[in-house]
């Protein structure tokens, strides 16, 4: 996890909001080093997670998160980590019938249907072991990335009906976190983009929206990064709080700054 | 074994089908060469593949393009594990030799080819693959007879620049190369010994597709779900996937892919704006990548992606793929008469690198690039025009330039009007 970033959003692994679904965005850059952040600070967090991963594959993640501190395969085997890895199961799904519905079922399906197999896999990666003691502080949900699901057939509605149900189980039912990621296609028209990405900001606590920089490219900024609060079930009389920072991504951390205040141009 | 599960768990699940099967402890540093006997590592001992070099940055194991200046662009080189996706240019001119080219380094390195074409025979292509280039030494060992008399003059001694002499020379091109990154002349032919030494798949659609379909529909269209088979079958057969982990000399498979989503595919995403199958295309790049992610291979995609109506599959293929290079080549648009552009033949795009294993990629500073095909070889340079210092004449100097060249420090640039005064 990155330090500066807990800084910026006030967190720690202790004292982290409880029932929250947090939004992530990119839009013209990659956004996935917020994905690595949220996972390694919920799995430093004591928190058991579920990765629906569909993006890269699981060494990625995993020497990702040992730059971070975490290691996914120790996390895997005590169970604390319930990893889908996208890639390798869509191999599985594809190529030889499952006696039993995988998550990933759709991709055999010829019309788009719906996500019930992938919901009932989280539910039961997520739901509390009767052991005794509690081992873990809080279930989440982490997801990376929700486009994906689009581009294999999905509709937008499809992939919406799929998050209310995870959000109402692990973030109302059992008091747990969501992280989602979508990536925002911009001035390109994907209308089924754009409707997945309004529908679940409209829901989510926080959004951290990750952009590139207006001006092009540049070596010593990577991009600027937006941070909303928002308060989806009251009624927003107060205005939403909202910051904006510039950030540079290292090897093994992420510097954040103000606008402007980039160390290359000081 | 330890090299090599470096990179290729960095590539795929092939290094950690090896460590599932000895249960040593994982970790992130691995120290490279063959582990004191302290470990139970029953895996096969550190092999290095012809051909292949691990990255700099993420110890990532690479191959090369068949272009240096595009591995140079790269970062290195295309990852084993990945999908470099081209976007054609407009004539479909330039983008069939980036396609050659990889296939010719993989003939050259000995790797195994997988061509897959909807338009041409993968023979035909083959046959019109580039021929690597040689330095005169190594050409008078490759055909010795015919270039017999020609020998007393590469053997005569150096007299003046006799630094020159102690350099090591080009090695020679033989059936296997174990260098990486191959220069090759575009107007020549591969010899066809190389060819018949290679060993090489081809997946013709029109003859693969006479067969009725026994598998049960999904929405992709029977020619990608043939490929998708085929590709898998030869993974799974040639033991690319690591599940053989006794076999000595491991190898990798170059797959090429002509002209995707174009109609001659059975794909409509070139034709219709909202066609009946349009997430067949981004399916089939999906669980392409899958089976890469698995297995000890590279994939080239070539893609028309100027046909296609609908802009926002374009955006979706390009997040689906790893390397994405667009080419736009000048026949035909105003760019053509531009002087800017006079000695080049098109621009080329790096749209997307990769992050694997890291936060950050190797993306380099340089952003506008432009290639010219000579009469022998392919070359891409970075577009900059340095004019001559004056009042009258407008400069301008490409954004990476302006850092290294002193132009600031220049006094007689620094205040042009003091120059005013003194003149």
């Amino acid at each position: 996890m990155f330090v500066e970033l807990n800084n910026l959003l006030n967190t720690t692994p202790d004292r982290a909001e409880q029932g929250k679904l947090t939004l992530l965005c990119d839009a013209k850059t990659d956004g996935s080093f917020l994905v690595h952040h949220f996972l390694s600070f919920y799995l430093k967090a004591n928190c058991k997670v579920c990765f629906v991963a569909l993006f890269q594959s699981f060494s990625h993640y995993n020497i990702v998160g040992q730059k971070l501190g975490v290691n996914l395969t120790v996390a895997r085997e005590r169970g604390q980590l319930v990893f889908l890895e996208g890639l390798k199961s869509s191999v599985d799904v594809f190529f030889q019938t499952q006696e039993e519905p995988h998550p990933l079922q759709f991709l055999r399906e010829a019309n788009a249907g719906n996500l019930k197999p992938l919901f009932e896999f989280v539910r039961e990666a997520l739901k509390p072991v009767d052991s005794g003691e509690a081992r873990w502080t809080y279930p989440v949900l982490l997801v990376d990335d929700l486009s994906v699901l689009l581009s294999l057939g999905m509709g937008a509605v499809a992939v919406l009906d799929f998050i209310h149900y995870c959000r109402a189980t692990v973030c109302w039912e059992l008091k747990g976190n969501m992280v989602i990621l979508v990536h925002d296609s911009g001035d390109v028209e994907d209308e089924e983009n754009d409707i997945l990405l309004n529908g679940v900001s409209h829901q989510s606590h926080l959004i951290l929206r990750a952009e590139g920089l207006a001006t092009g490219f540049c070596r010593d900024v990577h991009g600027q990064l937006r941070i909303l609060w928002r308060r989806p079930s009251q009624p927003t009389a107060q205005r939403d709080q909202s910051l904006t920072y510039q950030y540079k991504i290292q090897d093994k951390s992420v510097s954040f700054f103000a606008k402007g205040m980039s160390p290359a141009v000081l | 074994m330890a090299a090599v599960a470096t990179c290729g768990s960095g590539a795929g699940t092939t290094g950690s089908a090896v460590a599932t099967a000895s249960k040593s402890n994982v970790t992130s540093f691995q120290r490279r060469g063959p582990r004191a006997s302290g470990t139970n590592d029953s895996g096969p001992r550190l092999v290095s593949i012809a051909g292949t070099r691990p990255s700099v940055r993420n110890g990532q194991l690479l191959v090369s393009t068949g272009l240096p200046a595009l591995d140079q662009l790269l970062g290195g080189g295309l990852a084993i594990g990945t999908v470099l996706l081209i976007e054609e240019d407009k004539y479909n001119i330039y983008s069939p030799l980036l396609f050659k080219c990889f296939l010719a380094e993989g003939i050259v390195n000995g790797h195994t080819l997988l061509v897959a074409s909807a338009k041409e025979d993968p023979a035909n292509i083959l046959q019109e693959l580039p021929a690597p280039l040689l330095d005169d030494n190594s050409k008078k060992e490759f055909d010795e007879d015919v270039y017999n008399h020609k020998t007393p003059e590469s053997n005569i001694k150096m007299k003046i620049a006799w630094r020159y002499q102690l350099l090591p020379k080009m090695e020679q091109i033989g059936p296997v190369s174990s260098r990486f990154g191959h220069y090759y002349d575009a107007s020549k032919r591969i010899p066809q010994e190389l060819i018949e030494a290679s060993n090489w798949h081809g997946f013709f659609l029109p003859e693969k597709i006479s067969s009725t379909l026994k598998v049960e529909p999904c929405s992709l269209t029977p020619g990608y779900i043939k490929l998708l088979q085929f590709i898998q079958n030869i993974i799974y057969e040639e033991r690319f996937d690591g599940s053989n982990p006794q076999k000595k000399q491991r190898n990798v498979l170059r797959i090429g892919i002509q002209n995707l989503g174009s109609p001659l595919w059975g794909d409509d995403i070139c034709c219709a704006e909202n066609g009946s199958n349009s997430h067949s295309l981004t399916k089939f790049l999906y669980v392409l990548r899958g089976l890469l992610r698995t297995s000890l291979s590279a994939c080239i995609i070539t893609m028309p992606t100027h046909l296609i109506q609908n802009k926002a599959i374009i955006a979706r293929i390009t997040n689906l793929s790893d390397t994405v290079i667009g080419l736009e080549s000048f026949i035909g648009s105003e760019r053509e008469t531009n002087p800017l552009y006079k000695d080049y033949h098109g621009l080329i795009h790096i749209r997307q690198i990769p992050r694997l294993n890291n936060l950050i990629c190797d993306e380099s500073d340089v952003k506008d690039l432009a290639f010219k095909l000579k009469r022998k070889l392919f070359t891409i340079e970075c577009i900059t025009k340095l004019r001559s210092y004056g009042l009258s004449q407008k400069y301008f100097l490409s954004h990476h330039l302006q850092k290294n060249c002193s132009v600031r420090k220049n006094p007689c640039f620094k205040q042009p009007h003091t120059l005013k005064k003194i003149y």
